[in-house]
């Protein structure tokens, strides 16, 4: 069944006290940061904290990332090491630009799989878009191996790096990157996650924001605070009328394969599988808020 | 592991622990704890410690412990980190933590 | 006169006792001279106040807490007491906190002997977990304590009531002047019962003040104190809405249970404390008002700026008021005629006529800690020393439609959630519903309320496996230590005895 990807949660690694109790919130993913939100100095006992929790009873049941630092930099490789060590679901490789970075990552990770006797590509990986560059080869980056499950648009990096910045209401700016993003996830079969909203306290703000992603066909949005978590659900449940059309067209497909048709039928009209997963889809979201 | 200088880890902040390690002055393995929760738990947290020290073959320093209230996986990881820091370790063996 | 009764006295013998006019001022001498008769009550000094209440050793005094951290009237009159060389004493004050530690040198010199209050807090709470006092301290609840007056087994000798005003009759109130605290529902029971009645304030404005909570007719003395409180801890700002995603994430649950429990509904009454995640509760619960076009038709308490901020918006249409938060709670009561001051008495006494818990129907309450049977726990931290109140707990609880319970299953490294209390300050009995940040239990005995919040796809989890998930995470407490000996009894709210409180033991 597909895994809802709605609401993927950002924790500090280094942070003690939410690093124990974060899993309360229940997001539909975990996002344990080593990168940004460590200081350098942090970074090995961060390390060593986030593979505890990894392995915690409390997490066993929420799918858990790691956003691990870059592979050229001194500390990407050992966080990797902890990452599939510690049983973490994703990792998450920042700055993403060209798909050789997955490939490298991909052959990095198997190693390690198989050094630990962990089941060989289990892990999987997401990228994270930071960058023109980027943007340009998400195409390639989405089909660079077979682990990867997400494309995510960092907003902040991709606008220091286009040398532009936030405008506010409706954000040109972004416009591109995000459908860039999106085709290339769709194109490759992959999750598409929308960029962080800042401001935690302005929660209209973020409510327009989640909307626009949401149209767009986003699967979800990384968030820095929980108490964006609820909100986010309740705007990806369904209206009463998508739930009802949604339930119609799942009894139909129910139906057709009970009679042994080939071809499901609502109301006159076919309705083709991408039409049926999608119910499930809305159905999911429902029941999940 | 060989406890070479003077190493910290974690913070004094709410559920955390600060782990302070430094080499032994006479060969021995001594541990002073002090927390907010010494009656309830400070038996466990004393184990704790002992054990994660044990698993890194610490046998001569002296350790610190000032404890907020953290819980047992916070506090080994801190004891770890602490650790490796002292003894200026570069890599870590994963399966002993 | 005199033959005339000596008449009287021979129709009808047993008329014998009563006595002849023998002027209009002969049994009423403050009326003779007109100065006195107006400025009577007035002394000079706090010093003079206590020589004329006729205070002696052994007798008892009391206070009243709604000045809250700022209150700075018990430790001046049992310092002043002290001063004076007075021993014995046993103070009654509705509540202590962590303001009062410096009462903890005269529970040491002997200075006061006995106590009943609610609440203790700080220095004067540890010294006595610690074994200072010879006689156990008697822990009563808010409605406790109008009982135990109402039974005679407190009896106030001299109750020293600071007001934030009075006139020199001593019509007083907390709510207008300066330095106002708001509602002063506990003051108003003392007043009423003691023998003497000092009044201690900061303003003594002209004669009639009013409103007078405390009325003339019920004041001794007057006494003008320029240090009655600390403005910035009386009048601080109500407090806001918390931030912290734990809390935020219990209240939503909370108002949630409050929602699909079917006590929502049109002209519903509600009581909520002052810890955060109450304060949240309050909010979430008054965001789910106006979606369904719902106002309640009171609003008991303790009341805060929160509550007063849903009653000014109409969501609540009357606001009953036994002691103010905050400023923003003071202010409301100033100004809305719809927001009215009661007493302890009329608040949560079980053996008055009529108290106001018995009229509410769901409540929002804390706890430090709550068992397996759902009994909780506001007074002994988790080293088992006093920390806390009993309050108007186990008032509310008994008598409300549906009590609710908040807090974190684990705060810190300690569950919140245990096998037995160490304290028992509200019986389980009492309590419909936990709900903490991991799941929401609720006490069998109430099998509706449970399958109407199960339906309702709330996280419903057995109050065993709450607690399990809590030490499954902390690991298991050691248990507490204590001596055999015991340092406080708590009263339930009606004067029988549900728990005690042993001194704890220190030893290694």
């Amino acid at each position: 069944m597909m895994k809802l990807r709605r609401s993927m949660l950002f924790v500090p690694g280094d942070a003690a006290g939410m690093v124990s109790t974060s899993f309360v919130f229940k997001p539909d993913t975990i996002m344990f940061d080593l990168e940004d939100a460590v200081a350098p100095q942090e970074k090995d006992s961060a390390r060593i904290l986030v593979y505890h929790a990894l392995r915690h009873p409390s997490y066993r049941d929420i799918e858990t990332a790691v956003r691990i630092n870059g592979l050229d930099s001194e500390y990407g490789l050992k966080d990797l090491e902890m990452s599939v060590r510690g049983g973490a679901d994703i990792v998450r490789l920042p700055k993403t630009e060209k798909p050789e970075d997955i490939e490298l990552l991909d052959q990095h990770i198997t190693r390690i799989e198989q050094a630990c006797g962990r089941q060989v590509g289990q892990t999987r990986v997401m990228a994270a878009i930071e960058s023109a560059y980027g943007v340009v080869n998400a195409v390639s980056i989405a089909r660079a191996s077979p682990r990867m499950i997400a494309l995510a648009l960092a907003g902040f990096d991709y606008l220091v790096d286009m040398q532009s910045e936030r405008s506010g209401e409706s954000e040109p700016e972004l416009f591109y990157a995000r459908a860039a993003v999106l085709h290339a996830a769709r194109a490759a079969g992959l999750d598409a996650f929308d960029v962080v909203y800042g401001d935690v306290n302005d929660m209209e703000g973020f409510l327009r924001e989640v909307m626009i992603a949401k149209n767009l066909g986003f699967n979800g949005k990384s968030l820095i605070h929980p108490r964006q978590i609820k909100p986010l659900h309740q705007s990806y449940a369904p209206t009463p009328q998508e739930l009802a059309r949604a339930r119609r067209i799942i009894q139909a497909a129910e139906k057709a394969k009970k009679e042994g048709l080939g071809v499901i039928s609502l109301d006159g009209k076919m309705v083709d599988p991408p039409v049926v997963a999608h119910a499930e889809l809305v159905l999911r979201r429902a029941e999940a808020v | 592991m060989d406890i070479i200088k003077e190493a910290i880890a974690g913070t004094l902040e709410s559920s955390d622990v600060l782990v302070k390690v430094l080499p032994s002055q006479d060969g021995s393995l001594t541990l002073h704890v002090q927390s907010e929760v010494i009656k309830q738990f400070g038996k466990q947290i004393r184990a704790s410690v002992m054990q994660t020290l044990d698993a890194l073959s610490v046998q001569a320093a002296t350790v610190v412990v000032s404890d907020k209230g953290a819980l047992d996986c916070i506090i080994r990881a801190r004891v770890q980190a602490a650790v490796l820091r002292a003894a200026g370790a570069q890599e870590i063996d994963w399966s002993v933590l | 006169m005199a033959e005339l009764v000596e008449e009287l006295a021979r129709q009808v013998p047993d008329l014998c006792k009563l006595e002849p006019f023998a002027g209009a001022t002969a049994h009423t001498p403050n009326l003779a001279d007109p100065e006195v008769k107006l400025h009577r009550k007035l002394c000079g000094s706090l010093q003079e106040a206590i020589e004329k209440s006729d205070l002696r050793d052994g007798m008892t005094i009391s206070f009243h807490h709604a000045f809250r951290e700022g209150d700075k009237v018990i430790n001046q009159v049992v310092g002043k007491l002290a001063e004076m060389g007075f021993r014995d004493l046993t103070l009654a004050t509705s509540s202590l906190l962590n303001c009062h530690d410096p009462l903890v040198a005269h529970l040491k010199s002997g200075v006061i002997t006995q106590i009943y209050t609610s609440g203790l807090r700080g220095k004067v709470g540890d010294a006595i977990s610690h074994g200072i006092m010879r006689r156990p301290v008697q822990i009563h609840s808010h409605g406790g304590r109008a009982n135990l007056l109402q039974t005679g087994e407190l009896k106030i000798h001299v109750a020293f009531l600071g007001v934030s005003c009075c006139d020199e009759f001593g019509n007083g109130n907390g709510s207008h002047g300066e330095l106002n605290c708001g509602a002063l529902g506990y003051a108003k029971v003392d007043a009423q019962y003691a023998r003497t009645v000092v009044l201690l304030t900061p303003e003594i404005v002209p004669f009639p003040n009013h409103p007078a909570s405390i009325s003339q007719d019920e004041v001794d003395l007057i006494v003008h104190l320029d240090e009655v409180g600390d403005p910035k801890l009386i009048s601080k700002g109500a407090a806001r809405t918390t931030r912290n995603p734990r809390e935020l994430l219990i209240a939503s649950h909370a108002a949630d249970v409050v929602e699909h429990s079917h006590y929502l509904r049109d002209g519903f009454s509600v009581q909520t404390g002052s810890g955060a995640s109450s304060i949240a509760a309050t909010q979430f619960i008054g965001e789910k008002m106006t979606a369904k076009g719902i106002t309640a038709s009171f609003a008991l308490g303790g009341i805060t700026g929160g509550i007063a901020d849903l009653h000014a918006k109409g969501l609540i249409k009357t606001l009953i008021d036994v002691q103010s938060f905050d400023i923003d709670a003071a202010k409301s009561l100033r100004q809305s005629p719809a927001h009215i001051e009661i007493s302890a008495n009329e608040y949560a006494n079980a053996t008055s006529k009529g108290a106001y818990v018995d009229r509410v129907d769901v409540v929002i309450l804390a706890a430090l800690e709550i068992d397996l049977a759902f009994n909780v726990n506001v007074i002994t931290g988790s080293d088992g020393v006093l920390r806390g109140a009993s309050g108007g707990h186990c008032d509310v609880a008994a008598a409300a439609n549906l009590a609710i319970v908040v807090a974190p299953l684990v705060r810190g490294r300690m569950p919140t959630v245990v096998n037995k209390v160490t304290t028992v300050i509200t019986p389980g009995e009492s309590i419909g519903v936990l709900v903490t940040d991991q799941g929401i239990a609720v006490n069998p005995n109430r099998p509706e309320l449970a399958k109407r919040l199960l339906d309702a796809g709330l996280p419903m989890v057995a109050i065993e496996e709450l607690h399990r998930r809590a030490v499954a995470l902390t690991g298991v407490p050691e248990p507490l230590r204590f001596l055999d000996r015991i340092v406080a009894v708590i009263r339930y709210r009606d004067g029988t005895v549900i728990d005690v409180v042993r001194q704890v033991d220190e030893r290694e």
